[in-house]
């Protein structure tokens, strides 16, 4: 299961959760984030998003 | 659409439209692939830029010059002033790009040097056969299809997933970016002449905020804080804070989120029939975020290094090795030079980060390079600095050391 959500009105589709996620469970396709089911719900993409545009679903 | 190149480069950043028009000059068969339907856009740069480094690369053009700054002036969280200009400052001397303009045109440049460029080509996935990449899974306006070659380069940027695909861990720590968040201002009175960047541990903890000129009175204003510490407070309210504060009038006409990787240098950026060039290889300078002409520089060589393998009918790792010598030779130097910077700025008190600032005060800087200033940051603070004495004992021992690449 994908245990993040990513805010599609908040994001500014810049890449930088894709570079922090240790599994690479995301990608920046044009204008928005994809993940998969490698998510382990670190919430590292979530701390590090400029605007917090992600959130950890519980 | 042809399905066999020699290279097939993935990512039309500079680093990636620079490999592919030195790869296309040198004879070969060159794809350039980009997602995005429009190159360039949306921007993630403050488009600071050295003018001579940018020279290697290209003539400056007025149609992506915004500004031509003559200096850099720092301010410590008391406002303490440091001044570097013309003939002094390292990274910061130079011109503001409008890099939208900018990247369409170095892709412009290598498509006029023979390369195939394609957009909206997003890759997928890399072809792996024995061993070696033999090309890259693509999606065009839709469709999937398969593109061979005979060696890949990644300039995929920051979001880069070639490198992971062929077994190369490029993920970042938190501590390894700087989470980014930038307003293109106008309607404040702004210096065109410098770039400003404000120190604090409050305004942007282990970062800093930019004002860049960007011509008439319009400025990139910009913030960066080390992705560690992001989290209770973002890139983008600290940056609003600044700007409720300190320009009260501005009026926000362009918005810009990012992150840079200032992790230093990885541990391998080749693989067989594979280089990542660029953010993609995690080239951007750890200390000033810089990573325009890094990039660009370690595309010519990535350019270079595909003739002469492919010429060779060799691209192992040991052909592609090349690559990885001569970009750690350059660039890799600097980078690990700004990586014992980083570590020890991100551990500075807004104090300690005030009396660096003081204790420059009576110095005259107009002939002093970006590392001249540290050393003589280090003279000065050697109790604070003890940790970047190994950077200059190299420094003092040599002294081709203090030239940063121009
Ligand atoms: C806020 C901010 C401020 C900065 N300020 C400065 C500055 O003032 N000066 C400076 O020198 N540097 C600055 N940088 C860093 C600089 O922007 C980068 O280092 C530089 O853009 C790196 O170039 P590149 O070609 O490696 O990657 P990029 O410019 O990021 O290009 C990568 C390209 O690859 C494409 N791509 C990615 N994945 C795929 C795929 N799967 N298939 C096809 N295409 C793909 C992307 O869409 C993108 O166009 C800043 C960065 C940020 C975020
Ligand atoms: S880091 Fe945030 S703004 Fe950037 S692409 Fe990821 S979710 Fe979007
Ligand atoms: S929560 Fe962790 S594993 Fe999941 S997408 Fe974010 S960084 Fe990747």
């Amino acid at each position: 299961m994908v245990a993040i959500h990513v805010n599609r009105y908040k994001c500014g589709y810049c890449g930088a959760c894709v570079g922090v996620c240790p599994t690479g469970a995301l990608e920046l396709i044009e204008t928005w984030i994809e993940a998969d089911e490698n998510c382990t719900g670190c919430g590292i993409c979530a701390k590090v998003c400029p605007v917090g545009a992600i959130e950890v679903k519980k | 659409m042809k399905d066999q190149y020699d290279v097939v480069v993935v990512g039309a950043g500079p680093g990636g439209s620079i490999a592919a028009k030195t790869a296309a000059q040198k004879g070969l068969d060159v794809l350039l692939i980009e997602k995005r339907q429009e190159i360039g856009d949306p921007v993630r740069c403050a488009e600071g830029v050295k003018k001579i480094s940018l020279r290697r690369h290209i003539e400056p053009d007025h149609r992506w010059i915004c500004a031509d700054v003559k200096g850099s002036r720092i301010f410590s969280p008391n406002g303490t002033k440091v001044e570097m200009s013309e003939a002094i400052s390292g990274g910061e001397v130079g011109y503001v790009l409008e890099r939208k303009v900018f990247d369409r045109a170095l892709a412009y440049e290598a498509a006029m040097a023979g390369a195939d460029v394609m957009v909206k080509t997003r890759a997928t996935g890399l072809i792996i056969e024995d061993g070696f990449v033999r090309g890259v899974n693509v999606m065009h306006l839709g469709d999937e299809s398969t593109i061979r070659s005979k060696i890949v380069i990644g300039a995929d940027g920051v979001e880069s997933k070639v490198g992971r695909w062929a077994g190369i861990d490029t993920s970042l720590h938190p501590s390894d970016i700087e989470t980014c968040a930038q307003f293109l201002v106008t309607g404040v009175d702004i210096d065109q002449d410098y770039c400003d960047f404000y120190l604090g541990n409050k305004i942007a903890p282990s970062g800093y905020i930019w004002v860049f000129p960007k011509g008439k009175n319009q400025a990139n204003v910009g913030i960066g804080i080390l992705g560690s510490k992001s989290g209770k407070h973002r890139a983008i309210t600290l940056l609003s804070d600044f700007i409720k504060e300190q320009m009260p009038d501005a009026r926000i006409i362009e918005m810009v989120v990012g992150g840079v990787p200032v992790k230093g240098t990885i541990e391998r950026t080749i693989a067989n029939g594979l280089m990542l060039v660029g953010d993609a290889a995690r080239q951007s300078d750890p200390i000033t975020g810089g990573g325009i002409i890094n990039s660009m520089d370690a595309g010519k060589i990535a350019g270079e290094v595909a003739a002469k393998a492919i010429a060779a009918g060799d691209v192992s790792t040991k052909a592609l090795n090349d690559y990885e010598k001569r970009w750690r030779a350059t660039i890799g130097r600097e980078i690990d030079s700004s990586l014992m910077v980083k570590n020890t700025f991100v551990k500075f008190t807004d104090e300690d980060l005030n009396s660096l600032a003081y204790s420059l005060k009576n110095v005259n800087f107009t002939s002093m390079r970006l590392m001249d200033l540290l050393y003589a940051l280090f003279k000065a603070n050697k109790k604070l600095l003890w940790d970047l004495r190994d950077l200059f004992k190299d420094v003092v021992k040599n002294e081709i050391d203090f030239n940063y690449r121009s």
